[in-house]
């Protein structure tokens, strides 16, 4: 066995678990409150939610590099007040990775929740519990299956992010090497054995996750029609 | 609606295969040529494709710019090209090993220079590579050193000026020139190590020095036909018409040697 560094593998897991806090949190967030709503503009809206999905990584790395470019709109004003710089750093990594993964969490989350009873919420309600009560007694644990889905979704998606960590982060040997990164410079420059570890790695990663969630949602699937 | 999609695919699929045969039948017709080039010569060949089959009736050319050394990979596992146009000897040698090229068409066409270069509005003095201040650089940009030839080179300089390592928590690696040049262009990069052809094309860039050539190895640019080429006789045309007179004046325009 060759000689290996493992940060790649570090810096991934650490990127992806970061942008799917914030992209779960958020993104339940934002479906809960959209998904049992109606409102002018609302398809659209969603839309935008969706767009990343749709969208090449490049041009979502465009559109980043617009926005938090040392000469962005935000970039420049971060890099004036905080003297903080996004750009080339692992906090791009993360931003990226939240881009792209909130469309998988903002989907499964709405459609968790619009196939929820409502008259389960509205019997509590009569009972005078609260908005939140009825939120996390209720809503979460029903709709946990289709959260868990989304998370884990969101966080394979976040692991692999390539296009757009390239455009917005950068490839700095031990500070920005996601392992995607380190997947094509090795490809790139004939490091075969290099690229076929981090190939398997990924693979092992996202195929397991995908295996897991599956079982796991049979499993509730029959708990919750048995009863 | 699966069978709807499933048949949508297998009419493309099926064109496509049509597609393929039917240029395959027609040689005589037209021949397309497949360039891979390095990512550094983009303009200059753009440039060139207009003459060249104005006057090479029958041929089109088709280009494919990358970094060198992953263009390399790319042919060594088999994907289609009929000339390569490197940007390094290195990788041109590799090839050449490992028999993918026509050892006879081998020839340099071009040469280069590294320059050192900052945003246009940079505030940054730096008057040669030897003053590179390590306090003034946050992220300087070059190519990444094991596929990218002009990361390659920069790293021979930076050694050679005991830079490199000091420097190392500095550089953003990018995946060919032209990707450190827009690090750079954009103002996310301090400054970035370039070819001076580079430097030359970009209007949003400065160019604060100019490495000297006993640093790092030459900067050729080797090109040969690819052995697998089913157009030999076309590839080698080509090739001619790069290292010809108007050629020439063409890569000289656009800042080569």
């Amino acid at each position: 066995m060759l000689e290996m560094d493992y940060s790649p593998l570090i810096l991934s897991l650490k990127v992806a678990a970061i942008s799917t806090f914030f992209v779960f949190v958020v993104g339940v967030m934002i479906a809960y409150y959209v998904a049992k709503r109606d409102f002018f503009g609302k398809s659209i809206l969603e839309a935008l939610f969706l767009l990343p999905l749709v969208l090449p990584p490049t041009v979502v790395g465009f559109g980043l590099l617009v926005l938090f470019g040392k000469n962005g709109w935000i970039g420049s004003w971060l890099l004036e007040w905080f003297d903080f710089q996004i750009v080339f750093t692992w906090i791009g990594a993360v931003i990226a990775s939240i881009v792209v993964s909130f469309p998988l969490m903002y989907q499964s989350a709405a459609a968790a929740f619009e196939s929820l009873d409502e008259r389960l919420s509205n019997a509590a309600r009569t009972m005078g519990a609260s908005e939140w009560r009825v939120f996390y007694t209720i809503v979460f644990p029903l709709a946990w299956p289709g959260l868990l889905a989304g998370l884990v979704l969101s966080f394979a998606r976040g692991l692999g992010e390539f296009g757009a960590t390239l455009m917005l982060a950068g490839y700095i040997p031990g500070k920005t090497d996601t392992i995607p990164m380190a997947i094509y410079f090795a490809v790139e420059s004939g490091q075969m054995e290099k690229a076929t570890f981090w190939v398997m790695i990924i693979i092992t990663f996202g195929f397991s996750l995908i295996l897991w969630v599956n079982w796991w949602s049979k499993r509730n699937i029959r708990r919750f029609t048995r009863t | 609606m699966k069978r709807f999609l499933f048949s949508v695919l297998v009419i493309i699929l099926s064109a496509l295969f049509v597609g393929c045969s039917a240029t395959d039948k027609k040689p005589n017709e037209e021949v397309e040529l497949l360039i891979s080039a390095a990512a550094s010569l983009t303009d200059a060949l753009e440039e060139l494709k207009g003459p060249f089959e104005e006057k090479h009736e029958g041929i089109r050319l088709t280009y494919n710019f990358g970094s060198s050394g992953k263009l390399a990979t790319n042919i060594e596992n088999g994907a289609p090209s009929d000339v390569f146009l490197s940007a390094s000897t290195k990788d041109m040698n590799s090839m050449e090993e490992k028999g993918l090229i026509d050892n006879e068409s081998r020839k340099v066409f071009a040469s280069n220079a590294l320059v050192l270069i900052a945003p246009k509005d940079s505030a940054i003095e730096i008057a040669s590579f030897e003053d590179i201040d390590l306090a003034a650089i946050a992220h300087l940009a070059v190519g990444e050193p094991a596929s990218v030839p002009v990361g390659r080179y920069t790293k021979e300089t930076l050694e050679t000026l005991d830079l490199w390592e000091p420097l190392q928590e500095k550089l953003v690696l990018g995946s060919d020139v032209r990707q450190v040049l827009t690090y750079v262009e954009m103002g996310n990069a301090d400054a970035g190590v370039v070819y001076s052809s580079d430097a030359f094309m970009s209007d949003d860039v400065n160019v604060l020095a100019e490495s000297n050539a006993a640093w790092h190895a030459p900067i050729v640019y080797p090109g040969a036909v690819v052995k697998d080429s089913k157009h030999q006789q076309a590839a080698q045309q080509f090739l001619d018409y790069v290292t010809s007179d108007a050629g020439m004046e063409t890569l000289r325009k656009f800042g080569f040697k």
